[in-house]
């Protein structure tokens, strides 16, 4: 293994103005029960409170039905928000807005989980990439066609690429491809949604030292969503924890896996096998369980019937993310565990 | 190992039947697993660690057909068994879950019938007996109150619920083997803990042996004693456990570790790029000559594309399939 430019982002960046802001953010749903009566709703995102930072990249961790899906969705300003504020791009999204869709496509795109499911089989890889430059007034066939060169240069492909067709290309192939049709309106965060949990292990690391290079390149802020410990721990500057619709820790990478101060990402860290034994949590951080339906979840803390430690006032009240630790900049360590001092303490 | 093996793979070729073609899909699989022992076999999409343990559970279907070797169990050959015979060894002797129970199991039958229908057929009980054991067997796997769970279709549980369901059935004859194919890829992190450990433990308890399938090596690294890799139809390298992650010998097997971003590798050494594995992994109908690796490997000399590398002996039982391992 080589070292090399990838350098690692440190706080110094205190000044500059967050790029993405999401102020209590909520996204409800209504749900229907059977036969039609008795609607219900899904809180799938609960009073989310999160910001990113130009070419910072969060990570976004938490199992299925946790949120982040929604999360990422309302980002995308494809669902509106319930309650709450989306900041992005000079505009301020609330309950009532309607954002301008074509000024967010040139702000926030998508990477997906499954490179076989989210390209268009009917189009060329080039008419996937030129289109979005037509739609959004790029009219010069000569800088079109440049454009596209360049981001299938820059994503590993050959020109010669441009011509084929997604059922041509392997999977790692196909999420370069994703990549670049994400990368082409030039946009400053691009949500990474698994990106690699669906590509051949032997493929992965492809994608992830590319996805590392382009943000460095490119100045691009990422929000990295996955189940994969190990890949949010190589690629974010900081993480955030989610579970039940709220953020459960957030904090410097760092302080998350070195020092997890909530029982959920302990237990998180303890499940994944580790053949080397490096972990800060421990076999008796797991949970029990699973994780429960948000159409009803556990009163007080959404964790407590999972949780190891759990105590008789979890059962009741909400905790709050407070901060764990003073000092560490504006990046902070939060937790919202009513025991987050003891949490960890051996 | 002195005692013959609980199961026994030799020489083991799979062929892909075409109308005109045939393609070895696995060729030259030899592995051993004794009594009680965790064997894990690792390996990508496409490597044929799935249809190795569809032949042993004689649930292989055309265009797939067993092109040549031996598969034993306690030393008696079962891969050309009449199909009657080899039913009742399932579920008895040797037993498998699944990658999604949800489409292993049957959705228009509760999930209590599913399991009594076990000692039905392979033990002779009534179904009245056979429905009190189920609720035990629910209990063995921790499904919370079994005795309501029995009646539940398979759809009105979890993911995780499912998998127990499916041990619940896959152990309940208490056989000698199991072979689980990916049996946590569909489940949460947290969930996936669970579940390996309570195949782990209870596996332990009834001195079953596991043959573990799984595209993760660290899982497979952590629940198996010993390991196979195998790489476009071959095993490439056979080791214990903990060497495989610690020494691996094939370049393929080395680029697989050293391209996984490992949990507190950053912390300990700081950012590096990952490494890289070149290229894709070949199709089975354009498989190289030589070594099957070698368009992808880094070492690969004249030598590798030409002439199929043997299998080279390693210190502790292992092999490796490599001309430069050393």
């Amino acid at each position: 293994m080589t070292d090399l430019s990838m350098t690692e982002t440190e706080p110094s960046r205190a000044a500059a103005a967050p790029l993405l802001a999401l102020d209590d953010l909520a996204v409800h749903y209504a749900v229907t029960g059977r036969m039609g009566t008795g609607r219900r709703m899904l809180k799938a995102v609960d009073g989310i409170d999160l910001d990113v930072k130009p070419g910072e990249c969060l990570g976004l961790v938490g199992e299925s039905g946790c949120g982040k899906s929604t999360l990422a969705l309302a980002i995308m300003g494809l669902v509106p928000p319930t309650r709450g504020h989306i900041r992005i791009a000079g505009q301020d999204i609330g309950a009532k807005d309607r954002p301008d869709r074509k000024l967010m496509a040139r702000t926030v795109q998508m990477v997906f989980q499954d490179p076989y499911a989210s390209l268009n089989p009917r189009q060329t890889v080039r008419r996937t990439l030129a289109d979005p430059l037509r739609l959004h007034g790029v009219t010069d066939r000569a800088e079109i066609e440049g454009r596209v060169a360049d981001m299938l240069a820059r994503v590993g492909l050959r020109p010669e690429h441009a011509d084929r067709y997604p059922h041509e290309f392997s999977g790692g192939q196909r999420q370069r491809i994703g990549i670049a049709r994400a990368l082409i309106l030039k946009p400053r965060l691009v949500i990474c949604d698994e990106p690699v949990s669906a590509l051949d292990v032997s493929i992965r690391a492809q994608i992830i030292n590319l996805l590392l290079e382009l943000k460095d390149e490119l100045g691009l802020s990422y929000i990295m969503i996955s189940h994969d410990l190990g890949v949010v721990e190589h690629m974010s500057d900081r993480v955030a924890v989610m579970y039940l619709g709220r953020i459960v820790e957030r904090g410097g990478w760092r302080e998350i896996f070195e020092n997890p101060r909530h029982p959920y990402t302990r237990a998180l860290i303890a499940a994944i096998p580790d053949p080397f034994r490096q972990h800060a949590a421990t076999a008796r951080d797991k949970a029990k369980g699973e994780i429960a339906s948000a159409l009803n979840p556990p009163s007080g803390c959404h964790f407590h019937p999972r949780c190891p430690m759990k105590q008789d006032r979890c059962t009741v009240d909400v905790p709050t993310l407070d901060p764990v630790t003073a000092g560490h900049g504006d990046i902070g360590h939060w937790a919202a565990c009513h025991y987050a001092d003891r949490v960890g303490a051996a | 190992m002195t005692a013959p093996a609980l199961l026994e793979v030799e020489n083991l070729r799979i062929d892909l039947v075409g109308e005109e073609t045939r393609h070895a899909a696995v060729e030259g699989v030899s592995f051993r697993i004794g009594k009680g022992e965790t064997f894990g076999l690792v390996g990508e999409s496409g490597c044929g660690k799935s249809i190795t343990a569809l032949s042993i559970m004689g649930l292989l279907r055309h265009p797939l057909a067993i092109g040549g070797g031996a598969i034993r169990l306690e030393g008696k050959e079962i891969q050309s068994l009449p199909p009657g015979q080899i039913r009742r060894l399932r579920g008895r002797k040797i037993a498998m879950i699944f990658q999604e129970p949800m489409t292993a199991l049957n959705p228009l039958s509760p999930v209590g019938r599913q399991i009594a229908e076990m000692f039905v057929l392979h033990q002779g009980a009534s179904w009245s007996e056979a429905n009190a054991k189920a609720v035990e067997a629910l209990r063995q796997v921790r499904v919370p109150s079994p005795e309501r769970r029995v009646k539940d279709f398979p759809h009105q549980l979890s993911g995780g619920m499912r998998q127990r369901v499916m041990i619940a059935i896959a152990l309940a004859c208490g056989p000698d083997l199991l072979v689980a194919d990916e049996p946590t890829t569909a489940l949460d992190v947290t969930v996936q803990a669970e579940i390996v450990d309570l195949m782990r433990e209870l596996c332990a308890a009834n001195g079953t042996a596991i043959l573990m399938i799984s595209h993760d090596l660290g899982l497979v690294a952590n629940i198996c004693r010993r390991v196979a890799v195998m790489y476009a139809g071959r095993v490439v390298e056979e080791q214990a456990a903990d060497e495989v992650f610690r020494h691996p010998r094939h370049p393929y097997t080395r680029g697989l570790v050293a391209s996984l971003p490992l949990l507190g590798s950053r912390a300990a050494h700081g950012r590096r790029k990952l490494a890289e594995i070149a290229g894709t992994v070949p199709a089975i109908a354009a498989y190289p000559k030589g070594c099957r690796f070698n368009p992808r490997c880094g070492l690969a000399t004249e030598i590798c594309r030409v002439e199929d590398p043997a299998a080279t002996p390693l210190p502790g039982d292992g092999l490796v399939r490599c001309h430069h391992h050393d």
